[in-house]
This record gives structure tokens, C-alpha cells and sequence, in this order.
């Protein structure tokens, strides 16, 4: 695994070459060359709106395969709340559990349940006196690794606390292993994820060293089988554990509505995430202490390796919702949130930096700009660039010329037929016979 | 051109009541600004000062122009307007003056600490104002 492990990949074979990927993408990380699209390692953020936009789906994300659960004694599944959002015929949350269960694993622990415990962990950090206001969600690791890139005066505002995720992993590994006396080798623990940014953040975590989770199954990939098998369970078993609140966590705004303030900011969308991140950059964002921020539209319920359309699945969480409220389990209050508390930090990654030395970073930005007034401004994409500013800024970096611009090719060919008929004219004197020294031009022979 | 004098000129266009608009100038100048690699602490200050001074020149000098020089040691903003100028500009810098109408006020602007702001984030700043001709507004923002 090198140093910027990634689960948004490129299936060559299937990409054609278009330029629907380059546009969308928020950190301007994929090219076009040679009628294939490349993700620029450094860049990408891993929020899937490749994913979404291709039409030949030649872009995916890695996941785990399944059968990986099997290289574990005892195997566990923690999956996302937005898991819930996908079946329509379950009857209760547990008989999606059961399934999931019956799938092979000896334990099933929500990260909902998890979900509760990092929201009461907020309650608390977000009435310190020290932190920088207004806080910004970490829920989200593609909202994380889009201010590492593009807002780096912004990471002081990340909640630094381990994601439900996380928790639930660890906690759920310490009481099988307190309970069965296992190692923690021998324990499997397996997340269930709505997305790609999830994957990442479990193969290449930036709080820490080693994640506590140790795979990553694509709701995609295990939805069938949970299908199948939740017609045929006739007794479910009560696995049910999180209350209402961890379970609305995969709606945009769950996460804020459990912190008992008004004073929260739910956005959701990678696109508009960047609108409200400029505008709390340009400090134009009053009486909010919270952000949360969702890479997907709608939150996880609408993530890239979900399967259900979003607004039915928004419906049916609502079902357990409700169902939860009723049951009102009893919330675990945690009193301190100091070991959830991220052992690493995210850092500034100046990958938009044009050079290490300032002064040779000016002049290519000198450069860039000249370059850039000279470029139609059309922003066709045609270059393989998602911009006519990115080509020129491909130019400097030395990954691109001026004439992958077709208007900019199209001037230098008209320039060298010009040339080229000037040229013709110019004939060897010995064959020339226009310059012969006879007097008799054309007017004269006419 | 290309090795000039070492700085960078750039100018925008800052258009009349288009608060959409408003803020293109500053957006620009803070991805430039990343790429030569200034510190995220020092690209925030100097985006807020420019974002406040822009927005200003939209709602109240009617648009106007935003220059930017750069240099290997700071940056210079400067916003320049034909408005109706500001005729008390040290009542104008007052945290919670404002003349804003209620509409500019309704879109979450006119809170009166725009100047303050301007004066808080930036290294130096200087501001002529006429009345009947115009505002311009100097910021500089040091990088070291
Ligand atoms: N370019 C300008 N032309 C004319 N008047 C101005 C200009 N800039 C500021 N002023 C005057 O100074 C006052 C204070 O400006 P300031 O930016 O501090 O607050 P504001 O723009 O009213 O509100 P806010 O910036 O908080 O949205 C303005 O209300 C306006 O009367
Ligand atoms: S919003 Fe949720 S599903 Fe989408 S990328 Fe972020 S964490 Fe993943
Ligand atoms: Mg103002």
C-alpha cells in the first residue's frame, strides 16, 4: 500500500475517453490522456462523484471481497446506518441484522450504537472553551480530506474525535476478546459501507496509525444476499441496540440533531460543502457552533455504493426511526471523551502548490496566468482538463502542452499553412521562372 | 513578459449589486495564493480582508476594480470604487456601523463589521474615501 492508498479506481477497459468525470470532480484530479481518464493520486478525496457520473461505470471503488471474512476465527460486522435504508420487505431493523448476521458472522454491533456514544462526546467538546468555532463534523472522510487539500486554515475546526465507525470496531473487539478470550488476531471486524471515502479511511486512516477495523464490504456487494436471505428468517434475533438518534446519523442532519443545540449548519452535496466551506473561510458565517458537512447528497443514505435510491431510503430509515423513538433504549452517557480522542492529525497537504520554493512557484504562477489569458476560456474539456486555468496549469507543471488545446492546435496549423504557402512561392532560382530576369510578366501576357 | 519584475498583476472586475458574483475576485486570489504555497493562516487572513472590501464595493460603491500585486513578500489588495464614498470614515470603522438597507440586511450582510474585519485580518490598511467620488481601500498582508 503506497502512501496514498485509494479506493476510487479506473477500470481502464470500460473508460471511453469522455469528459463528464473531469468536471465534476471538487479537487480538479482527473485528466484525460491518450482517450483515458487518470486520477491524480495526491488530489483525489475519494468522495465518488466520479463514481456517480461516469455513464460507462469504468470508475469503482475497492472494497474488500467477501470471502476475507473467512481468514478470521470469529467475524464481525458493523454496519453503517445506512444500511437500513436499503430493503424493502424487512420487517424490523433486526431481521437486517439477522441476515447480515447469517452471512457468516458470529456478532453484529451497529455503528449507530457507536454513532450515540461520538454524539455525546460532541455535546461535551463542543462546550469547551478552547475549541476553534464553529466545529466542523469529521463524520464524513472525504469532507476531511477535501479541507486537507483545499482548506487548510479550516483543519483547527475538525472535530477530532474517532468516528463512530471506529468506536464501534474497537469496542466491539475488546468485549469479544474480554468476553471469549480471543486475541485480537483472531477477531475479524468487518464494516459495511455506503462508500468509497469509508474504504479509504480504513486502509489509509489520517488520524492514526492502523484503523480497528480490519475490512470493508460494499453495501453493493452483500446486497443481494441479504435480500434473499431476509425472506426466510422467521424468528429474527434481538440485535437491535442504538436508539433513534445513532440511526439517523445516515440522514444529512442526524448527526447535528443529536447534539442539542439549534445552533448547527447541516450541508450535504460535495459541491455545496465547498460553498459553505468558503463561506466560514471567509468568516462570513454567523451564531453557528456546528458544521456538518456531507460529501453525498442527502448524507450516506445517498452513498455511491448504495442501492437504493435515496429519497425511497430516506423514507423507510424513517420507519426504524420511529420505531426506535418507541422502543427508547436507554442511552449510554459516557463521562469523559478523552479516548476518543484522534492520536494523530490531519495535516495540510499542499498538493495545489505550484513549486517548494516560493520564488519559482511565482514564476510558474506567472506563467500559468499568461498561458491562461492567451487560452480561449471556453472551458471545453477537450484538453483533457477540466478548465482552460487547469491546462494552463498542467502546462507549468510540465504534464501538458499548448497545443493539447484544439483551438490553440487549430491556430498553429493556420499559422503553418500560412508558412508553408509563403514557402511555396519561394522557389530555388534555377526552377523559379518568375524571377527570371525576362521582362514578361503576367500583365503582360494577358 | 513572462521574467518580469517578479510580481504577479492580476485585476478583476467587481460588479454593482451581484452579490452572487461577489466574492470571484477573492476565490481567485486565494487558489493563487495556494499555490505559491502561503501559509493556510495567512491565505485566510487576506482572503477575509479581500472578501469584505469586495463586498463592500458591490453594495456600496456600485462596483468597481480589484487589483492584486504579489510579491515574494506580501500581497497588495487594492479595490477601488466610484461610489458615493464613505463621508465619516471613522464612524464608518466602528464595529456596528452600518448604513445597509434592510434588503442587504435580509441576505445577512450590514452587520457593521466589515471595515473592523478588514482592519483585524490585515497588515496594513489604508483607505481614501471622497464623497461623491469614490473609495479605495488598500490591504496588505505580510507573508513573513
Ligand atoms: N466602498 C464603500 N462605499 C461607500 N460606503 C462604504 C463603503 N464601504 C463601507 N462603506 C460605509 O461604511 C459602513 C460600514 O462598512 P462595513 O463594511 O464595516 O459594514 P457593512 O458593510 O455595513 O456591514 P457588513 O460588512 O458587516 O456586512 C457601511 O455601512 C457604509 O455606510
Ligand atoms: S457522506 Fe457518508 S456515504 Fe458519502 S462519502 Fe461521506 S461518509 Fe461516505
Ligand atoms: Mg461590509
Amino acid at each position: 500500500m503506497g502512501t496514498y492508498f485509494h479506493s476510487v479506481t479506473l477500470d481502464e477497459s470500460r473508460c471511453r475517453g469522455c469528459t463528464n468525470c473531469i468536471k465534476r470532480c471538487p479537487t480538479e484530479a482527473i485528466r484525460v490522456r491518450k482517450s483515458k481518464a487518470r486520477i491524480i493520486n495526491e488530489r483525489c478525496i475519494d468522495c465518488g462523484e466520479c463514481i456517480r457520473v461516469c455513464p460507462y461505470h469504468a470508475k469503482q471503488a475497492i472494497s474488500d471481497p467477501f470471502n476475507l471474512i473467512y481468514s478470521f476465527k470469529y467475524r464481525v460486522a458493523v454496519p453503517a446506518p445506512s444500511l437500513y435504508g436499503q430493503f424493502k420487505n424487512a420487517a424490523s431493523r433486526n431481521h437486517i441484522l439477522t441476515a447480515l448476521k447469517g452471512m457468516g458472522f458470529h456478532r453484529v454491533y451497529e455503528v449507530a450504537k457507536a454513532a450515540e456514544i461520538v454524539s455525546d462526546a460532541t455535546r461535551k467538546l463542543i462546550q469547551e472553551e478552547w475549541v476553534n468555532k464553529p466545529l466542523i463534523s469529521s463524520a464524513c472522510p472525504a469532507v476531511v480530506r477535501l479541507i486537507q487539500v483545499r482548506f487548510p486554515s479550516l483543519i483547527d475546526n475538525i472535530v477530532k474525535l474517532e468516528s463512530p465507525m471506529e468506536v464501534a470496531a474497537k469496542i466491539v473487539r475488546k468485549e469479544v476478546m474480554d468476553s471469549l478470550k480471543l486475541s485480537s488476531e483472531d477477531i475479524g471486524v468487518f464494516f459495511i459501507t455506503p462508500c468509497a471515502a469509508k474504504v479509504t479511511s480504513v486502509k489509509a486512516p489520517y488520524e492514526k496509525e492502523n484503523s480497528n477495523v480490519d475490512g470493508v464490504l460494499s453495501i453493493k456487494d452483500i446486497y443481494l444476499k441479504i435480500l434473499n436471505s431476509l425472506g426466510k428468517i422467521k424468528n429474527a434475533e434481538d440485535l437491535e441496540q442504538a436508539g433513534f438518534e445513532g440511526i439517523r446519523w445516515a440522514n444529512s442532519g442526524g448527526e447535528s440533531l443529536a447534539l442539542g443545540t439549534e445552533k448547527f449548519l447541516a450541508v450535504d452535496g460535495i459541491h455545496n460543502v465547498i460553498t459553505i466551506l468558503d463561506e466560514i473561510e471567509n468568516d462570513r458565517i454567523e451564531d453557528v457552533d456546528f458544521i456538518e458537512a456531507l460529501a453525498c447528497n442527502g448524507g450516506c443514505l445517498g452513498g455511491p455504493l448504495t442501492v437504493e435510491n435515496l429519497y425511497v431510503a430516506k423514507t423507510r430509515l424513517k420507519k426504524y426511526i420511529d420505531q426506535a423513538k418507541d422502543k427508547d433504549l436507554p442511552q449510554k452517557e459516557i463521562d469523559k471523551y478523552d479516548d476518543l480522542v484522534w492520536t494523530g492529525n490531519v495535516e495540510y497537504k499542499p498538493v495545489m502548490k505550484l513549486d517548494k520554493d516560493m520564488v519559482k512557484a511565482m514564476k510558474k504562477l506567472e506563467t500559468l496566468e499568461l498561458i491562461h489569458k492567451e487560452l480561449p476560456g471556453l472551458d471545453c474539456g477537450a484538453c483533457g482538463a477540466p478548465s482552460c486555468r487547469a491546462l494552463a496549469e498542467d502546462i507549468v507543471r510540465e504534464n501538458a502542452n499548448e497545443t493539447d488545446c484544439i483551438f490553440k492546435l487549430r491556430e498553429k496549423v493556420r499559422d503553418l499553412a500560412i508558412q508553408m504557402m509563403e514557402l511555396e512561392k519561394k522557389m530555388p532560382p534555377v526552377l523559379d521562372k518568375e524571377s527570371e530576369p525576362t521582362k514578361g510578366g503576367i500583365e503582360d501576357e494577358c | 513578459m513572462g521574467l518580469s519584475d517578479g510580481t504577479i498583476k492580476m485585476s478583476f472586475t467587481i460588479l454593482p449589486d451581484d452579490l452572487t458574483a461577489a466574492g470571484e475576485a477573492s476565490s481567485s486570489m486565494k487558489k493563487m495564493l495556494n499555490q505559491l504555497g502561503v501559509s493556510p493562516q495567512l491565505v485566510k487572513k487576506a482572503a477575509i480582508a479581500m472578501y469584505e472590501a469586495e463586498i463592500n464595493a458591490v453594495i456600496h460603491g456600485g462596483g468597481g476594480i480589484a487589483d492584486i500585486i504579489i510579491d515574494g513578500q506580501k500581497i497588495e489588495i487594492l479595490i477601488r470604487d466610484e461610489g458615493p464614498g464613505i463621508p465619516d470614515l471613522e464612524l464608518a470603522m466602528q464595529e456596528g456601523y452600518s448604513t445597509a438597507s434592510d434588503e442587504i440586511r435580509e441576505m445577512g450582510f450590514g452587520a457593521g463589521m466589515g471595515l473592523p474585519n478588514m482592519k483585524r485580518y490585515s497588515d496594513e490598511l489604508i483607505i481614501h474615501s471622497e464623497v461623491g467620488k469614490g473609495t479605495s481601500v488598500k490591504i496588505i498582508v505580510n507573508f513573513y
